[in-house]
Formats: structure tokens, C-alpha cells, sequence
């Protein structure tokens, strides 16, 4: 897969716990805004708004006593960018069980950028039928500035105004050793 | 030629790896989702021109791999070689060019004599997929069988498999012993003496073994593959009647209880029942038949999505 870029970290913004607060607040958000846990569909987008989407699921229901319906996307196949070169994309498996039809869908990412990811996820949507409502939960929002899209999140954990040269990790536990966001920079 | 960026042949399981087959069935698994939803269509391959150029008769492989296509949003064309300009005395090179001309990005190409997928990708910047040419190889349909028993068994590796009937003329049978022994099955080929090829050697070393008897081949098998017997290729006596045939080669329910218990029964159609598979056989719940005929669409969808640009699942 082409040469390793060497990243380096110029500042950790957020640590375990602060991520931990922040997806509580979404969880709380996302809850306050759609009244309770009823019709709600938590849609995590591959790979890293997969955990994330399953940790608001336990705490919806943690704070509801009612478990929302939970599913995943995998926007590969809606790429915009399939025939450019360089885009080598593997696909993964699209897993929504339950009919979208009348829910209200939470989707979510790890980092909001350009907002093309949100445009594949919502075509591909869309393709599964006609949810009552799709809101975006996000647990960092680089900016607006950065958006190629009219597109923005209802629900932001961090808000983190970067330059194009940096890179925003947000590093799981299920993908990297550690749990926390860091911002990068090649060197 | 020098193909354009990222476009791939795949002209045989001879020549690709073993992490190669892995890649193709690791995407094929995920594309299944898709022909399980309401609207079987992903953008994929928008734009793209995918021509099925079949120079003999098909009508399953052709409509999985149009089916395939559409459900990708490639744009596909069949040409067949009663419509074509073949009967009138144009060449294959002449005919590939002229398609190469109207810069399709994938070119499926079946024909009756081997080599033919390997001489168009010689001269077309076309991704060229081999779906059958001559008795050489049908990747495409190893790669569906190959799933299917994935699907049952979990893996290929260490599985026995016995594959029974006309190997001589058989492009699934080639394909399949190379798929299989690739990934560490351990593969007893049976058939009548004038149907199984004496140059089969170079499969022995890599773990095939040739049996007479399809007793000797299903005995202890996970996995049971019956050929077709095909008359059209068949211009002189390969064996006295096709009653013989039956009575000596054909799979019964009886000879079925020589295999593991839990055996399954692969078949890559059309069936003679009655001939090679005897019906009570070919309806029993141990025969996927069908299975194998819907992992195709997928198995297809995979293999386009790859010949055109996108990389393997791992």
C-alpha cells in the first residue's frame, strides 16, 4: 500500500477521560434533542465511527432504560473519489438489520472534515429507505472552513480549528493501543 | 499492452496465489449484503462499460455476470456470437480491437477454445475475465464453489473433496483442482479412464490423487463435486451409453453414505439428472446447487469491482 508516512504528534487534545465525557454528552444530546430513545438509530460509519456508535448506543440506553437500534455503514461503494487515482478502497460489510423506514438516524463519525464521507453515507442511506429524520454526531469538527460540502453536525464533541497540513487522529482501543486524539504532522 | 492504472485481468486460478483467491472471496463475502437489500444497487462502477463477449451459448454465467454488473451501475452490454461479426469472417484479434475502440473498461469473455481470454488481453486495454474458454479454466465458478464451501465449512484448508465425472473436458474441473489444492485441500479425482486426462501429473505433487472407482473418490469426503457429462463436446465414444455412465459414475443416495455425514453436494449446472446426479440427489438438502448459483452474482460483483480499481478485503 505505498510508503508509511511518518506522522509526528504535535498536541494531544484529548485523553481517556476526556473522550469518555465527551461521548456522555453526546449520548445526552442526542437524547435531549430527539425526545427519550424511541425511534432512534445509531448508524456508525466505518471504521472509526463503529466503536464510537456503539459506546452512545450503551450509554442511550444506560441513560434511557431502553436500547436504540444500532447498525453500520460502509460507504465504500458510494466513493466519489472510486475512479481518481490513488483511491484503493477495500470493502467491508453494511450491516442496518432493522428497516430505516421512520427512525430517526444518529450517524456516526469519528472526525468531521471535507464532508464527502457524510454525502457517501447519506446516498447510501437513502438507498435503504426513507428515515423520518438523519442528524450527525461527531466526536471532533475540524471546521467549517475545511467543508467541501454544505454539510455540518448536530451533535460535536470537540470542536478543533486546525490548519490543512495537520491530521487529526482519534486513536481506539480497538484499532490502535491507546484511547485518545492527537493532532499530527508529517514530518 | 500496458493497461491503464489499477485494471487487472483475471485470466485463471492457475496463475494468482493463494492470498490472491483469499482477497477475491474476502470481497465477495461483503458484497452478498448488497444483493440482500430492497435496492440492489451500489454506485460503485458508475460510468463504467462492462461488455459480456460470449462466443458460446451461456445463459447463467452471462446473466450472473450482467446481473453482477447492473448491480454495480456498470453499463453492460451482451454480445453473442450468433450476432456477431465473428460469422462473418472477422478474426478474434480484428474483433477484440474493434471493442478495444469503444474503450470499455472490462471485457468477460467466453469462447470454446483455450487460450482465447489470454490472446484478448494481449491486445485490448480492456480488464479481461476469463469465463470459460475451452477445457482450460473457469476461474469465475471455482471462485463461487470455493465460497459455497467456504460458507459451509469455514475453510477450504484440509477438506476433502472428491470431484467426480467428465474431467477431460472439464474447464470447472481445472480450475477447481487448482483453487482447491492452492488452499491445502486434499482433492481425489474419479472418472472413466478415457475422461481423465494422463497428464495430470504436476496436480499430484501439489495433493490430488486420481482413483478409478467414485466409491475411492467419495469414501470420507467433506465435499462432493459432480461434472457434467457434456454431450455437445463429446464427438466420439468416450463410454458405451449414458446408462452405463450412470450405473458406473452417477451420484446416488447410496453412494452419498460413503461420505462424511455432514458431505455436501456441489454441482456447476446445467444437471443431467439422472445421468450424473440422480434427482433424489440433486433435491436432497445436502445439495447446493442453488447456493452455489447465488454466490455467483457476488463471487462476479467482487471480481469486477477488482478488475476495474478496488483492492481485496484482508
Amino acid at each position: 500500500m505505498g510508503d508509511e508516512i511518518k506522522l509526528v504528534e504535535k498536541s494531544r487534545i484529548m485523553d481517556a477521560a476526556a473522550m469518555k465525557r465527551a461521548m456522555r454528552r453526546l449520548a445526552t444530546e442526542i437524547v435531549e434533542k430527539n425526545k427519550g430513545a424511541d425511534d432512534l438509530y445509531i448508524v456508525g460509519i466505518r471504521r472509526r465511527g463503529v466503536p464510537l456508535a456503539e459506546t452512545i448506543t450503551d450509554k442511550i440506553e444506560a441513560l434511557e432504560g431502553q436500547r436504540p437500534l444500532y447498525g453500520i455503514l460502509d460507504i465504500t461503494l458510494y466513493r466519489d473519489d472510486l475512479s481518481t487515482v490513488g483511491a484503493n478502497p477495500v470493502v467491508n460489510r453494511t450491516e442496518l438489520d432493522e428497516d430505516i423506514d421512520g427512525k430517526n438516524v444518529i450517524l456516526v463519525d469519528d472526525v468531521l472534515y471535507t464532508g464527502r464521507t457524510i454525502r457517501a453515507a447519506l446516498d447510501q442511506l437513502m438507498d435503504f429507505g426513507r428515515p423520518r429524520k438523519v442528524q450527525l454526531a461527531v466526536l471532533i469538527d475540524r471546521g467549517s472552513e475545511h467543508r467541501e460540502l454544505p454539510i455540518q453536525a448536530d451533535f460535536v464533541g470537540k470542536m478543533v480549528p486546525t490548519k490543512q497540513t495537520e491530521i487529526i487522529k482519534v486513536m481506539l482501543k480497538e484499532y490502535d493501543d491507546v484511547e485518545a486524539v492527537g493532532i499530527f504532522e508529517r514530518s | 499492452m500496458e493497461k491503464p492504472f489499477r485494471r487487472r485481468d483475471l485470466l485463471g486460478i492457475r496463475n494468482i496465489s493463494a492470498s490472491e483467491i483469499i482477497g477475491i472471496l474476502d470481497t465477495a463475502e461483503n458484497f452478498r449484503e448488497v444483493n440482500t437489500r430492497e435496492i440492489k444497487k451500489v454506485p460503485a462502477l458508475r460510468g463504467k462499460t462492462v461488455i459480456n463477449l460470449f462466443f458460446e451459448n451461456s445463459t447463467r454465467t452471462r446473466t450472473s455476470f450482467e446481473i453482477a454488473a447492473k448491480r454495480l451501475s456498470a453499463d453492460a452490454v451482451n454480445i453473442s456470437v450468433s450476432s456477431s461479426s465473428v460469422a462473418k469472417g472477422e478474426t478474434l484479434v480484428d474483433t477484440a480491437l474493434n471493442l478495444d475502440a469503444m474503450d470499455p473498461d472490462c471485457i468477460v469473455v467466453r469462447h470454446g477454445s483455450a487460450g482465447v481470454p489470454h490472446q484478448l488481453a494481449n491486445v485490448s486495454r480492456a480488464a479481461i475475465i476469463n469465463a470459460g474458454d475451452g477445457a482450460n479454466e473457469h476461474p469465475t465458478q471455482a471462485l463461487l464453489d470455493a465460497m459455497t464451501i467456504r460458507e459451509h465449512k469455514g475453510s477450504i484448508e484440509g477438506l476433502e473433496v472428491a470431484i467426480v465425472g467428465d474431467i477431460l473436458h472439464s474447464r470447472v474441473a481445472r480450475s477447481n483442482i487448482h483453487l482447491l489444492t492452492k488452499l491445502g485441500a486434499k482433492v481425489r479425482v474419479a472418472g472413466p479412464g478415457t475422461l481423465v486426462p494422463g497428464g495430470f501429473s504436476h496436480f499430484v505433487e501439489k495433493g490430488m490423487t486420481v482413483v478409478p472407482h467414485i466409491e475411492d473418490a467419495i469414501r470420507g469426503a467433506d465435499v462432493v463435486m459432480i461434472l457434467r457429462i457434456q454431450r455437445e463436446r463429446q464427438d466420439s465414444a468416450y463410454f458405451p451409453t449414458l446408462r452405463e455412465y450412470s450405473i458406473h459414475y452417477g451420484l446416488t443416495n447410496e453412494r452419498l453414505e460413503l461420505a462424511k455425514t455432514d458431505a455436501i453436494v456441489l454441482h456447476p449446472g446445467p444437471m443431467n439428472r439422472g445421468i450424473e446426479i440422480a434427482s433424489e440427489v440433486a433435491d436432497s438438502s445436502r445439495s447446493l446447487i442453488l447456493d452455489q448459483v447465488k454466490y455467483g452474482v457476488a463471487v462476479r460483483m467482487a471480481v469486477l469491482y477488482l478488475a476495474t480499481g478496488g483492492s481485496a478485503s484482508h
